[in-house]
């Protein structure tokens, strides 16, 4: 540990906080990185695995654009996470899918993506809707009742857990501390800038602070005069047997693994901090990839598995920069995978420099002050 | 490799890639094919190495094997039956169209 403290001290080493600090380490700053333990709610030990763009931002086209970008920049993160922490996450692109069971599913997404590419305007917004004969050119493996379905070029996937192992790896390759079992009891601005951070291992002093954990930064920011408005979404996957390669493009809710598994999921309840596998969730998760992919109903099921998404009120991320403290800075949001490459080679220049971009003032929470209309 | 304990239960014979094999009634599938000197069960789908049992309870999915033409069975978890016949898993199991 440096005695004399740490440019920045990232609270949170899951995708998020690692993905920062990641980007914060290659810059060559000199960084801590701060974990709970085994049994933290951690979200990024559930993750589905896509990197996705399509339909994302409908009402908030800076997402729409984000989540783009990053799906851009993966292929730089995955380079670089290979070349510094000697393991590849698997990224390919190769276009996804989200398949239409009735003619009202189709139109809807058509709809939904024709407003997103009206609302980015000249950024541009590729996608293509597709009939019953186009679905089964990409996916032969779609079922009668698939209707047809829409194609996002930017969309892709990744193996989610190569990417924490890469993250973390590649921080113990550019000299980060990681420090486990190290939760944050309190966080104490310093006369002249920087903080001093209790913790389980004793205090830890950084110039700055990334507070990236999860469902910890509620209550982290509230010591930071940030407000973290998130809240738990259990999400649930089910994992089969593996197979050779069966599906050529990911789709919202099943894709097949590098490996040859295949995922089925994208379930979204409210279940406070329950963790648990209900039979009927898997059961629902399982009968709508059957329908749309009827030869996945041969195979075993041999994993299942819930976890808690950060969510927030709008479903959007929250980025900001404490005003009362500045150098405390909050990064939070769903898309740990989408967003790791945002995270690591976009997000980290904000703490070094010292400033959050201005067009991503829409991400700060302050969006959520304004009062309910009457 | 392996020896048996001494067993009182009687004999059933399955086919394990065209030979007759004996077994111990109650052994499962993995433990009459590691009776029997199988040490390679598969091979992977991803370099072709030869994989054999590691766990043998379930978790580690090493011991795959096609059992009566289903493919990807766990030989660990199933028990061997008189007549069953018992194939290598090579490589990844297709999913029929």
């Amino acid at each position: 540990m440096h005695g004399d403290g740490y440019d920045v001290v990232v609270i949170g080493a899951g995708l998020v906080g690692g993905a920062v600090a990641y980007g914060l380490a290659r810059a060559g700053q000199r960084v801590a990185v701060l974990d709970e333990e085994d049994a933290t709610y951690r979200a990024s030990r559930g993750n589905f695995g896509l990197v996705w763009v399509q339909g994302k931002g409908v009402g908030r086209p800076e997402y729409a654009l984000w989540s783009r970008a990053s799906s851009e920049r993966w292929f730089e993160l995955s380079e670089a996470l290979t070349e510094n922490g000697g393991l590849a996450p698997n990224y390919t692109r190769p276009g996804g899918v989200i398949a239409a069971l009735s003619e009202e599913e189709l139109s809807a997404l058509d709809s939904m993506l024709a407003g997103l590419k009206r609302a980015v305007g000249n950024a541009g917004y590729e996608y293509e809707i597709l009939d019953a004969a186009r679905v089964r050119e990409l996916l032969p493996a779609c079922g009668p009742e698939v209707v047809g379905g829409a194609y996002s070029p930017y969309d892709g996937h990744a193996n989610p857990l190569k990417l924490m192992r890469g993250l973390h790896a590649s921080l113990a390759g550019l000299g980060a501390d990681y420090l486990a079992g190290a939760r944050v009891d309190a966080i104490r601005p310093l006369d002249g800038g920087g903080f001093d951070l209790r913790t389980e291992r004793g205090t830890i002093t950084g110039g700055k602070v990334v507070i990236a954990a999860g469902h910890g930064s509620k209550a982290l920011g509230a010591m930071v005069g940030l407000d973290v408005p998130v809240h738990p979404e259990h999400g649930q996957i089910v994992v089969t047997e593996r197979t050779a390669p069966w599906l050529g493009h990911p789709t919202l809710g099943i894709r097949q693994t590098d490996e040859g598994s295949m995922l089925f999921g994208a379930s979204h309840e409210d279940r406070g901090f329950d963790t648990s596998v209900l039979a009927r969730t898997s059961r629902d998760i399982a009968h709508r990839a059957v329908r749309v992919f009827p030869g996945l109903a041969s195979l075993r099921v041999v994993r299942t598995w819930g976890a808690l998404r950060v969510m927030t009120p709008d479903g959007f991320p929250i980025y900001a920069q404490s005003r009362a403290h500045p150098g405390a800075f909050v990064f939070t949001c769903h898309s740990g995978v989408t967003l790791a490459a945002n995270h690591a080679l976009e997000a980290s220049r904000w703490v070094i420099d010292g400033e959050i971009p201005e067009g991503m003032a829409c991400f700060a929470p302050d969006r959520f002050d304004v009062p309910q209309a009457a | 490799m392996f020896r048996r304990l001494p067993d009182p239960t009687g004999t059933i014979a399955f086919d394990f890639e065209g030979t007759t094999f004996e077994a111990c009634e109650g052994d499962s599938v993995a433990a009459a094919l590691l009776a029997n000197g199988v040490l390679g069960f598969r091979t992977t789908p991803a370099s072709g190495a030869p994989r054999g049992p590691w766990c043998l309870i379930g978790n580690c999915h090493e011991c795959l094997v096609e059992i009566d033409g289903e493919p990807n069975r766990q030989a660990c978890m199933v028990e061997a039956r008189a007549g069953m016949q018992v194939r290598r898993q090579h490589g990844a199991r297709v999913i029929p169209r």
